[in-house]
């Protein structure tokens, strides 16, 4: 079956919302749009849905519309919808299990740059085992071709003693390595590289 | 009292006068920090965007690494202590992927370790009539704003030590170094967190928002458990307003040795809330270097 959304025919997934409440443990068709999740958000100005209407979106199917959204990786995991919202539905959680969905699935979303990051960060977090700013925001830089913001910043705060030169390694990096390995071998986790 | 200590990797770097005066105020208190052996990073903001078992595995590699002094659990940065608090919830209700994950981590998990924040204890465990008794210096006359953010009280089933909406542990706190608490509705609104790195703009309209917010409730600084909203609070701001951490401020009532290092570290200048202070700037406070 297909829908026209937006001016565009689409198919659609009749499957999405018994995948999203499955894999999340949520009932997200227990809301009922009474907008406190939207209300609270501190970043809904910048997403190009609210959550609740996301939720409606994924009731109705619209697989590639709802992981493709700029909303789910734009939430900056505040909690404060899953704290306020009456239906007791953890929208920060669901907003997690899209994520997930939109990475295995490999689907770009209108916010590049937020999947970007938290790939280079896990890279370098399986790398060190701890976490080294600098590298970091020059795996990120040259990611994103961003290569002049925040220069000075950085510069400020490696004057200050905030930015070390060199990663920290810890000892059990094989061991985390490990780790990484068969979370990835038990199921489906995307590589984390762009 | 002894615990087990995680400080996490902010505190290494670029929250390292958080972690400075972290350990010299649990000196002063007596509360004697053991660091998790090999500790790793708990995986911040970015696991839980990216698996839930990963989210969960990475501060449980921790959470085993503490099993063996058996010692309860403090962390002084909000968002590890959040994360750590939720892997353990999730231990405890979800049996299937408890029994994955230790198999990947080879450790049986005891359930018998309590994790805590570093506020949570000083304010709760070690409480606030001994932290008034160890104040040599009080902060008359210096107006701060407390700032919970998000991590510290939500979600409420995870953190459960203070109130969601209102909480009140940092503001008794200040109360007891002798400063003054603000009254303001922005305690426990988001900073934005990793999204300084993603869309920065975000950022600077949350902290803007903030730090008008404390101004304009009369603070003449803000106060913060977390180095990911001190740092956020610090560099994305326009006001000049100074953001200490709540072990700074606690070091600068006991005149702890060192806090003048810590007080330098900082990229908004702190001089401008230390000369509110009643009696003037003791010599702790004059600080030649961040002038210039």
């Amino acid at each position: 079956m297909q829908v026209i959304w937006q001016g565009e025919t689409i198919p659609i997934d009749f499957s999405l919302q018994e995948v999203v409440n499955r894999r999340s443990g949520q009932q997200i068709q227990l809301c009922y749009h009474c907008h406190k999740c939207g209300a609270g958000c501190p970043v809904a100005s910048f997403m190009d849905y609210m959550p609740d209407r996301l939720f409606r979106m994924a009731q109705l199917g619209l697989r590639r519309q709802v992981l493709s959204s700029s909303t789910i990786w734009l939430c900056s995991a505040c909690h404060t919808c899953a704290t306020r919202c009456p239906n007791d539905i953890d929208v920060t959680g669901v907003m997690d299990t899209l994520k997930e969905m939109a990475l295995e699935e490999k689907i770009k979303s209108r916010q590049k740059v937020a999947a970007c990051f938290h790939k280079a960060f896990l890279a370098n977090l399986r790398r060190f085992g701890q976490l080294h700013e600098a590298s970091l925001m020059a795996v990120l830089k040259l990611k994103t071709l961003n290569l002049f913001s925040d220069m000075k910043l950085g510069m400020r705060m490696f004057v200050k003693g905030k930015i070390a030169l060199f990663p920290k390694r810890i000892k059990g990096r094989k061991e985390l390595r490990k780790l990484f390995k068969e979370i990835r071998r038990r199921g489906k986790v995307p590589e984390e590289s762009c | 009292m002894r615990l087990s200590y995680y400080p996490g990797c902010s505190l290494h770097a670029t929250a390292k006068e958080y972690g400075l005066s972290t350990r010299a105020v649990c000196e002063a208190l007596g509360i004697e920090l053991v660091e998790i052996p090999d500790w790793c990073c708990c995986g911040a903001s970015s696991a839980h965007s990216f698996n839930r078992t990963l989210s969960v595995a990475l501060p449980a590699r921790n959470i085993a690494a503490a099993q063996a002094e058996g010692l309860d659990i403090v962390l002084p940065c909000a968002a590890c202590f959040g994360n750590m608090r939720k892997a353990d919830a999730t231990f405890r209700e979800d049996e299937k992927l408890r029994g994955e994950i230790e198999e990947m981590l080879s450790f049986q998990y005891s359930g018998k370790l309590q994790i805590l924040h570093l506020l949570d204890v000083i304010c709760n465990r070690v409480g606030l009539e001994t932290v008034r008794q160890r104040v040599v210096k009080e902060l008359t006359g210096m107006r701060v704003a407390p700032y919970y953010g998000c991590l510290l009280v939500r979600p409420p089933e995870v953190c459960g030590f203070d109130d969601t909406e209102n909480p009140t542990t940092l503001d008794n706190l200040i109360e007891a170094v002798g400063a003054q608490p603000v009254k303001w509705s922005y305690k426990t609104e988001c900073c934005g967190a990793s999204l300084a790195l993603i869309q920065p703009e975000i950022v600077e309209k949350l902290v803007g928002e903030i730090t008008e917010m404390a101004l304009e409730a009369g603070a003449s600084c803000i106060a913060t458990a977390c180095p990911l909203c001190s740092t956020n609070l610090e560099t994305r701001q326009s006001v000049g307003l100074p953001i200490f951490f709540f072990t700074e401020l606690m070091g600068l009532a006991f005149d702890l040795e060192g806090c003048e290092k810590w007080l330098k570290m900082h990229l908004v200048k702190t001089e401008p809330a230390l000369e509110t202070l009643q009696g003037g700037p003791s010599e702790c406070d004059t600080m030649p270097d961040n002038k210039k």
